[in-house]
Parts: C-alpha cells; sequence; structure tokens
C-alpha cells in the first residue's frame, strides 16, 4: 500500500512537470490541443495526490509501523481520530496535505475554468504546475513519508500528546486551504503577466478565489487561536508568535486583496496594483511555509529540523517570488493602467484600507523577520513580541477601523463624506454611550478601554446601518424596506455581516484583555477562592485512566450566588508514557460568552496543589467573529455577478429602478 | 488638478504614509525589543532599570524552591555564572533541572531576575535555539 502511495506521488510529480510545460508552450504557439492538455493533466495530478495521501492515512489507520513515518508519530492505543489527524501531524505528512490541497485547487480550476478564456486557462494550470513540481520535488527528495522501516518495531512513539486534539482535524486543513487556496490568485497573476494582458475575465475570476481562500485562512487563524488558548493552559489567545505571524500576513496581505479586487472587478481601476497585492499574498504565503516548515523557528509547529529542508524551501521561495516579481517589473509597465478617481469615494476608501492593510502586514514582516536577520548579521539575539506589536499594528489598525464603516456608504466615484458622516450618527452615538457607559459605570480609569469598546460598537452598528439604509429602513413603509432587504446582493450582505464580525472580534479582544481577572493561588481540597466575582471550590484530585495516557483529574465547582453547587469544572494533567511527556489540559466552562479558566499545577509537597485561574469577559466573541466573518464572506461568495458567465443583474431585474444605489 | 498632479498628489501621501510607519516600526524596535543573554553575558552589559530582557540559560541542579505558595524561584546557569528568578504561577509542563528554559522579565533592585514567563516547551528533544547556540558557544553543550 505505502509503495502504492510512493508511485503515485512520482506520477503526481511526473505530471505537474507535463503540467508546467505542456499548456503553455500551447498558449505560446496558440496551439489548442497542447492548451486543452492542462485540464486533465490537473485533475489526474489531483486523483494520484489524493490516492497518495489515502495511502499514508491508511498506514497511520492500521497502526503500521514499518513505515518510518507512522513509527515516529503514532501509536496503536491512540484513538481512531488521532491516527487519522496524526497523518499530518507531522513534517511529511503535513507537506503531503500540502501538495494535496494545491492540487486540488488545480483541479477546481479545470473543473470550473471551462468559460476562461482559453490562453489564461491554460497559463493559469501552468503556473500551477511550477508550484506543483517545485513541492512534489522537495517531499520526494527531502521529505518522503513513505520510508519503510525493516524490521518494523512493535509499537509507534506516539503522536506529540500536544496535537492529540480536535484541534489539529480542523486547523491544519483549513489554514492550508487558506494559504494553498491564494496559489490561485498567484497563478492568475502571473498567466495574466505572461499573457501580457489584465482582461474582464481575470478581474471576475480573481475575486472568488481570493474570498474563498480568505474563509479558509480567517477559519484557520480563528481555530488555531482557540486551540492554543485552551491546549497550552496559558490562557492567552494571541502571543505574536512568529508562526502565528506567518498565516496572519497572509490574512492581512489578503484581506487586501479582497478588498482591491472589488476596485478592480466595479472601476476596472487598481488592476496592476491587485495583480501585485495576489502575487504578495502567496508569496507571503510561502514565506509562512518556510518559517514554519524550514526549523529556522522553535515551535510547535517545527516537527524536525534538517538543514537541507530549510534551504530547498528557501529555493522555492526565491525562485517564485523573485520570479514572479521580475515578471512583474517586466511586463506591468505594459499593462493599460486603469482610471485614476476621487479620494473621497468608494474606491477611495478602499484604496485607503489597502494602503493600511499592507502596511500593517509589513509591519508584521519586519517584527518577524528582523530578530532573524539581526542574528544572522551580528548574532545579537532579540525578540520582538506583543510591545513592538501593539504600539506598530495597533497604531495602523486604530484609523482603518473607525473608517470601516464609512466605506460602504460613499458612493463609487464620487462620494459624500458629510452625507455618509450623517447617516452614520446613529452608530456614532451608540459607540459613544459605550465609552460613557464603560467609564461611568465601569472602570473610570479606563479610558483606552473605553474607547476600544466604542470602536467596537461603532463597527457592529456601522455593519448594521449599511444594511438598514440599503434597504431603506425608516425611509420607505416597511413592507418595501423588508422585500429590498430580502433582495440585497449577497456581496452587500456579505460585507456587512464580515464588518460585523470585525467588530465582535474586537469587543472580544479588548473585554478579555481588560476585564479579565485572574488568581494564581496554591488550594487544598475543600478550599474555596473568588475569580472576576465568582465562587470556585476545589475538591481534590482523581486519577484517571486514559487510552494511551494518565491523568489527574483536579474537580472544581463553580458555586452559585446561593451557595449551591451550580457547574463542574474539570481540569486535569495528563502524562502521556509513551513520549514520556506532560501535557496540561484546562478546564474551561462558558457562562454566555464569557469563560471560567482554570489550569492545575503541580501538586506541593504539603498536598496543595497551585491553581491559576481566570475568569474571562465576553472572550469566545474574539472567535465567534472570526466565525461571523467566514459566514460573510461565505455569503459574498454566493453573490450571482462572481458566476462567472451569469447574465448580468441589470439585465435580469429591469423593474429595480426605484432601488437605491446598492453597490 | 490635471490627472498629472492627482497622480502625484496620490504618490506623495502614500510616501509620507509610509515613511511615518517605517519611523514608527523602528522606534518601535528599538524601544519594544528585548533582548536575549545567557547569565554570563550580563557581566558586559549595562541594562537599564527594569529593562525587559530574555534570560537563558540551563535549570540548576537542587535550584528549584518551591513551597512558598505559588511564587517558585530557581537558578539559571551556563555553566560559568549562575542568576536567582523567581516567578510566581505554573511552570511550564516540561520544566526540569537541567533542562534548558528561557525566562523573560527584568532585574529587581536586589539582583533577583524577576520573571513573568517563563517559556514552555513543547516536546521533550526541543532545547531552546538560543540556549543550545549559547551553551555551544561556551564549549559545555552536551548532546544527549
Amino acid at each position: 500500500m505505502v509503495e502504492i502511495g510512493h508511485f503515485a506521488l512520482v506520477l503526481a510529480f511526473a505530471l505537474s512537470l507535463v503540467q508546467s510545460v505542456v499548456p503553455l508552450f500551447g498558449a505560446r504557439t496558440g496551439n489548442e490541443r497542447l492548451m486543452a492538455v492542462g485540464g486533465p493533466v490537473a485533475v489526474t495530478g489531483f486523483a494520484l495526490t489524493a490516492l497518495s495521501f489515502m495511502a499514508l492515512a491508511t498506514s497511520y489507520l492500521q497502526s503500521d509501523f514499518s513505515v518510518a513515518n507512522v513509527w515516529e508519530n503514532s501509536h496503536s492505543l491512540q484513538p481512531m481520530l488521532y491516527k487519522f489527524t496524526g497523518t499530518w501531524g507531522n513534517h511529511e505528512g503535513s507537506m503531503l496535505l500540502w501538495v494535496l490541497i494545491l492540487t486540488f485547487f488545480g483541479a477546481l480550476v479545470a473543473a470550473f475554468g471551462a468559460n476562461l478564456p482559453a490562453t489564461l486557462r491554460a497559463n493559469v494550470l501552468a503556473v500551477q504546475g511550477w508550484i506543483g513540481a517545485a513541492f512534489f520535488l522537495f517531499i520526494l527528495t527531502t521529505s518522503n513519508p513513505f520510508t519503510r522501516l525493516i524490521p518494523a518495531p512493535i509499537e509507534g512513539r506516539d503522536l506529540n500528546p500536544i496535537l492529540q486534539d480536535i484541534g489539529l482535524a480542523i486547523h491544519p486543513p483549513l489554514l492550508y486551504l487558506g494559504y494553498v487556496g491564494f496559489s490561485v490568485c498567484f497563478s492568475f497573476a502571473v498567466a495574466a503577466l505572461i499573457d501580457g494582458k489584465i482582461d474582464a475575465a481575470w478581474a471576475r475570476w480573481v475575486r472568488p478565489w481570493t474570498l474563498a481562500a480568505w474563509v479558509f485562512l480567517t477559519g484557520g487563524i480563528a481555530m488555531g487561536s482557540y486551540w492554543a488558548y485552551y491546549e497550552l493552559g496559558w490562557g492567552g489567545f494571541w502571543f505574536w508568535d512568529p508562526v502565528e505571524n506567518a498565516s496572519f500576513m497572509p490574512w492581512l496581505a489578503g484581506t487586501a486583496l479582497l478588498h482591491s479586487a472589488i476596485v478592480m472587478e466595479k472601476r476596472s481601476a487598481l488592476k496592476i496594483w491587485t495583480l501585485l497585492l495576489a502575487i504578495l499574498t502567496f508569496s507571503l504565503s510561502l514565506l509562512g511555509t518556510f518559517l514554519v516548515r524550514s526549523g529556522v523557528l522553535t515551535s510547535v509547529h517545527a516537527f524536525a529540523t534538517d538543514p537541507s529542508r530549510g534551504i530547498f524551501i528557501l529555493c522555492i521561495l526565491t525562485l517564485f517570488i523573485g520570479g514572479a516579481l521580475a515578471l512583474f517589473a517586466l511586463r506591468a509597465g505594459s499593462l493599460t493602467a486603469g482610471g485614476i478617481f476621487q479620494p473621497i469615494s468608494r474606491e477611495g476608501s478602499l484604496v485607503l484600507n489597502n494602503l493600511f492593510l499592507t502596511t500593517a502586514a509589513a509591519t508584521v514582516l519586519i517584527g518577524t523577520l528582523y530578530p532573524l536577520l539581526l542574528e544572522a548579521m551580528t548574532g545579537d539575539k532579540i525578540s520582538v513580541g506583543a510591545p513592538f506589536f501593539n504600539l506598530t499594528f495597533g497604531a495602523l489598525m486604530v484609523p482603518v477601523l473607525l473608517l470601516v464603516p464609512f466605506g460602504p456608504l460613499l458612493a463609487w466615484k464620487r462620494g459624500d463624506i458629510f452625507a455618509a458622516a450623517q447617516r452614520l450618527m446613529v452608530a456614532f452615538g451608540g459607540a459613544l454611550l459605550a465609552v460613557l457607559v464603560t467609564v461611568l459605570f465601569i472602570d473610570k480609569t479606563a479610558v483606552f478601554t473605553a474607547l476600544g469598546i466604542g470602536m467596537a460598537v461603532w463597527l457592529v452598528l456601522g455593519a448594521l446601518t449599511d444594511l438598514a439604509l440599503k434597504s431603506g429602513i425608516g425611509n420607505v413603509p416597511l413592507k418595501t424596506a423588508i422585500s429590498r432587504f430580502v433582495g440585497l446582493p449577497g456581496s452587500v450582505f456579505g460585507t456587512a455581516i464580515a464588518h460585523f464580525g470585525l467588530g465582535l472580534t474586537l469587543l472580544g479582544i479588548v473585554s478579555a484583555v481588560s476585564f479579565e481577572s485572574e488568581r494564581i493561588l496554591t488550594m487544598r481540597p475543600g478550599d474555596t477562592t473568588e475569580v472576576g466575582g465568582r465562587v470556585v471550590r476545589f475538591d481534590g484530585l482523581h486519577p484517571f485512566q486514559g487510552p494511551n495516557f494518565t491523568e489527574d483529574r483536579g474537580r472544581f465547582v463553580l458555586v452559585g450566588p446561593d451557595g449551591k453547587d451550580k457547574l463542574e469544572v474539570i481540569s486535569s494533567k495528563r502524562f502521556f508514557p509513551a513520549r514520556r511527556m506532560p501535557t496540561t489540559e484546562a478546564g474551561i466552562k462558558t457562562l454566555g460568552f464569557s469563560q471560567l479558566y482554570v489550569s492545575l499545577g503541580d501538586e506541593q509537597a504539603d498536598g496543595t496543589v497551585v491553581v491559576r485561574m481566570w475568569w474571562k469577559p465576553l472572550v469566545t466573541l474574539i472567535w465567534f467573529g472570526g466565525l461571523v466573518m467566514m459566514v460573510g464572506g461565505t455569503v459574498s461568495l454566493t453573490d450571482r455577478r462572481l458566476r462567472v458567465g451569469a447574465p448580468a443583474r441589470r439585465a435580469a431585474r429591469p423593474a429595480d429602478k426605484t432601488r437605491p444605489v446598492t453597490s | 488638478m490635471t490627472r498629472k498632479q492627482k497622480r502625484l498628489s496620490v504618490i506623495g501621501v502614500g510616501a509620507a504614509f509610509l515613511i511615518a510607519a517605517t519611523a514608527l516600526t523602528f522606534y518601535a524596535l528599538g524601544q519594544k525589543a528585548s533582548y536575549f543573554f545567557m547569565p554570563a553575558d550580563l557581566q558586559t552589559v549595562t541594562l537599564q532599570p527594569g529593562q525587559r530582557i530574555r534570560l537563558g540559560g540551563l535549570v540548576e541542579k537542587g535550584s528549584i524552591i518551591r513551597g512558598q505558595g505559588t511564587q517558585v524561584s530557581f537558578s539559571v546557569t551556563d555553566h560559568e555564572k549562575s542568576v536567582k528568578v523567581t516567578y510566581t504561577g505554573i511552570l511550564p509542563d516540561l520544566f526540569r533541572e537541567d533542562q534548558g528554559v528561557i525566562t523573560e522579565g527584568s532585574f529587581g533592585a536586589d539582583g533577583v531576575f524577576v520573571a513573568d514567563s517563563v517559556l514552555a516547551k513543547h516536546d521533550e528533544n526541543y532545547m531552546p535555539k538560543e540556549v543550545a547556540d549559547g551553551l555551544k558557544a561556551k564549549g559545555v553543550w552536551q548532546e544527549n
């Protein structure tokens, strides 16, 4: 089985070489039959990669320890789910997942690209082929997951206990769907540069792919953040760790791309900039892959350090980013630039959004790479952490968040900032009220917190205002307003929902950071303590035997105001004998949007236990907001305008003249 | 304004913005980055009072003192010098004697390093890279 997987991977590599050359050559020479080769080859390549992946997954599910990779990362007693997710819980397997998703997107382009211009389609598939070829070669030469181990050991060495969690089933696939999804935008951009023209089809195609990748990346980051929050037991949700930044940079650039693609689609302006952004976004994805996979950073994500891998990925990185940017420099001048427009207009606001988001991505990039560069050059070791990012990234985010509600209210071409401001009075009033309530009733000294909460409310109400105005609530009879509301295009809903989600995330962050209460203490069974106004009792430690671990479970009880037991919280310390490694399983109880978080420390000689407890008000909004953003992106994807070849909206709805301008 | 003037003004505003952002970034890097030191390195540098640094090394054998409630103290050593560290909270799961550790915090007036975070390690083989490099440079690195 494993040999079949290896063989399929070699075949997939060979096909990716065909896909790299033949369609491109066909497009250059105008040979339609050669161009048409790209589609079937891409689909077959995906099928072979899937076969290869299934072969590896099967040996994981069967605990076939004659495969070195399975032996290193699995154990026969592990639950089935972790046996399966262990397939990508290691360097080799995760790279296989990477190319699986890459070929999946290639196959999608082949499947849905029937109405693309033939040369564009051929070129896009060829560029996908290049990326595929590079990474297949990487896997086959430096990271082969199919190496046999003879004689086969009886028992495996177990998956890293930190990774034995449902999070491994969700976070990496989502994150890769996002990371690698941007490869399609990259391929489109490079194909346009090869072709030397950006036509209407190009513009219509880039946005849905960006949206899809962005939705997945948002989910991947949010899930990764929640996983780290509950698994590591430190109670934090974001550490500005280089591996987190590695996923956050493509997200920032992708968000900018999402917005500039709107301008390109609507006004056929910003074409060259959008093209550059598409290249940069995937470049940052590649950089992220390099940072995480090469071993230059030590973290839970760097499974094994092998210098040859780092150098190989660095070569891929240089080749693709350098090549694409060189092509851009060479060709961008010959592309027709879009028109120029008034600064105060929808497109003006989107340019501002792009300016801030790309600068923010650049600061994160500097903060992430500077320590690596400084060490390489001077040997000084520094760490750039939260204080740096809070100052720079925070300073850049404040103005852009303030401007978010204005954007959708400005008209294309020439907007009226005063009219928009007038329409936002309600949202502004709400935000002001939130600031006052926070300062007067919660904490008189917390001015920044109050402003943060006001800003979150501003975003939330601003998104609602947008929907209310566009459906005419208050201006037209309710019935008309409702029918207009239902008829609003998906992109309008998508924008409002995503901005609403952004507001929720901000509210969660501000509230969790400013209002959390923390308690570190030693407790004896029967002791009670108070955290964030809630009384918690410790009932003692009880041993428990898991499938491949032993566990000390600490039982905590949240006591209600009436003195009765209300909720049980189990926080435990596990020990995994196969790796001789302990882990902390935090006890978390969600109450409304807030959480009680209990982390267990060591048992002391006198029988007491160190306990760290947090009350985190509204903390779940951080990730819930991310989920809402994903919903927004998905709703926006359903907009019929994005379906290539769909008839223009105006033609489909001739009776729509009374509607206000909605887009 | 003509088309050209407009374009120039857009570029001008963009450039000014970028310069401001760059200035902010480098100011922040100077102020907010924390340097990594091994105990012996501390003899050669002068730190501002309260300056945040990251201190790395091995947890000295027999130096861990618990039982002061939630406070733990231990020494970080590079086999040349050692520095006493106090920390309040729960130590990472893989905090052990003779293991590599990175602590972050600042020196108190009494010369004791007050750490507010102790770097958690994610698997049993992991030695913080900074510590491994530092020990190799001092020639006391042991391959296990």
